[in-house]
């Protein structure tokens, strides 16, 4: 486990060295995407329409923050991250086509994202679920907010942030991906409990 | 007694919102103390650091400040019982601007958010008739992560109490990392299918970490499940460790005979609630 200061825009060189358990802080520009933002992402890259904010090296934060607008100017007070598991429907084909390179959620990521991050060389890294008020602590400013249209949590909030952490990467490039790692273990117990699993329930 | 109302209702999101709990804290730093694996360890490190720093700031502990729950006690000799309603329904608006809150009511079909946390049955009103001239609510700010694993089962009644064990692990497997480990898991046990879930979501919420269930077989049942769990190792954001669920709350609602229904509701790490106590004068206090 090492411990990595990064900068946007981020080089594929310095995210292919990482791996599953090492600590970032990272420092540059954030941009948050929820679902709908994702939907969007995705309807403009298949219509070959520009994004209002380039990913190219960039940072996708799954957040949607709590904001006040005061004198004319947005400030983020809470801005921890939302379940990523749900944006599985999405992020593989973002990955591919926009060149991000580092994206920051919650509670896990699968196959598909994890198979673009080694193919396109970028990594999903966590930031401790709820814990806002100290995300929060580490951004600037607001540089930009895009598509207010969609709703505060779901708008694109493009944020410049210092010291961003400690996020922890949970999918690296070669092909590791650490949630699951735990919950195959957790399987085995249940197997060791005698528990049968009950027919799926569909998340993604 | 409109403004008292809603004055109290306002403190009781704030506090909510912006304080964990006592019992909660405590789990939490229980928790901490007692990991060993340096991973969970400095996610419940962060975990801490972030409820000292929205106390310091008084800022949302959580972004995500959820759907509110008002569980109203009225009672029956409260003179302001025509007004509740509104104003409980008002100080959600005001809340939001005022802390503020994030706007977390999404029209289903039309995908339009109105901006301020009110809309089709939202916010959640529960009514109780209650022997007294005071009013009593509990507001409890429930996020969407937590929200997204709840499992409803019908179980067949041949295997109830097997299948109760295996829904509630099986439950929990599934929701992994999603619902911000250590949860506090509500288990709903019998009843109609709403009874369930009502039961095992109010388990989850509003019971606080640290007391036996009043049924001294059910809270032997809880201490089981909760060992069981927590050595499926899924840890702190599925990071792994010792703790995955901080406590397991158990209700039940006798059934119908040909059916068993089990829910599990989930509450993240990040459980909020306050109680505001509104006599007839007017005065308020609202406690966690």
């Amino acid at each position: 486990m090492a411990t990595y200061s990064l900068k946007t825009p981020i080089r594929e060189e310095d995210i292919r060295v990482l791996r599953v358990g090492d600590i970032l802080y990272l420092s540059g520009v954030i941009v948050t995407a929820r679902d709908a933002a994702h939907r969007r992402i995705i309807e403009y890259l298949r219509a070959g329409k520009l994004l209002p904010v380039s990913l190219k090296g960039g940072v996708i934060y799954h957040c949607g923050p709590v904001v006040a607008r005061r004198d004319g100017t947005w400030e983020v007070l809470s801005a921890g991250p939302t379940t990523s598991t749900r944006l599985e429907l999405y992020e593989s084909e973002v990955v591919e086509k926009t060149g991000v390179k580092l994206i920051i959620g919650k509670g896990g990521m699968g196959p598909k994202t994890a198979e673009a991050c080694s193919k396109h060389g970028a990594v999903y890294a966590i930031f401790t679920g709820g814990a806002a008020v100290l995300a929060a602590q580490a951004i600037r400013r607001v540089i930009s907010v895009e598509w207010l249209d969609l709703g505060i949590p779901e708008a694109l909030w493009i944020l410049e942030v210092e010291n961003f952490g400690p996020l922890i990467v949970a999918i690296d490039t070669t092909g590791r991906n650490y949630i699951e790692e735990v919950m195959k273990k957790a399987e085995e117990k249940l197997k060791f409990f005698g528990v049968s699993l009950w027919p799926a329930v569909r998340y993604t | 007694m409109i403004e008292a109302i809603e004055r109290a209702a306002v403190e009781a999101i704030e506090r909510a919102v912006i304080y964990i709990p006592p019992d909660v804290k405590a789990a939490l730093i229980k928790a901490y103390q007692e990991e060993e694996n340096d991973v969970a360890r400095a996610q419940l490190k962060s975990i801490l650091d972030n409820i000292e720093l929205a106390e310091k700031t008084m800022r949302p502990v959580c972004q995500d400040t959820g759907t509110i729950t008002f569980y109203v006690d009225v009672g029956y000799e409260f003179p302001g019982v025509r007004y509740i309603r509104d104003s409980l329904i008002n100080s959600v608006r005001v809340a939001t601007q005022k802390i503020p809150l994030r706007p977390n009511s999404v029209h289903p079909f039309k995908n339009v958010n109105t901006g301020d946390n009110t809309g089709r049955y939202v916010p959640q009103i529960y009514w109780e008739l209650v022997p007294g001239d005071s009013l009593k609510f509990t507001v409890v700010p429930k996020g969407g992560g937590s929200g997204y694993p709840t499992v409803l089962r019908m179980v067949p009644p041949g295997r109830g109490f097997d299948a109760l064990r295996e829904v509630v692990l099986d439950a929990v497997y599934r929701a992994g990392a999603m619902p911000c480990p250590p949860t506090i898991v509500g288990v709903g046990v019998g009843g109609g299918i709403d009874t369930a879930i009502f039961i095992a979501k109010k388990a989850a919420t509003l019971r606080k970490i640290g007391t036996l269930n009043e049924d001294p077989e059910l809270a032997v049942l809880e201490g089981e499940l909760a060992k069981a769990i927590n050595e499926l190792g899924i840890g702190v954001m599925g990071l792994g460790g010792k703790t995955t669920v901080l406590a397991v709350h158990l209700d039940y609602s006798h059934r119908h005979p040909a059916s068993y229904p089990v829910a599990v509701v989930f509450q993240c790490w990040a459980s909020r609630r306050a109680t505001a106590i509104v006599k007839p004068s007017g005065d308020f206090q609202v406690i966690q």
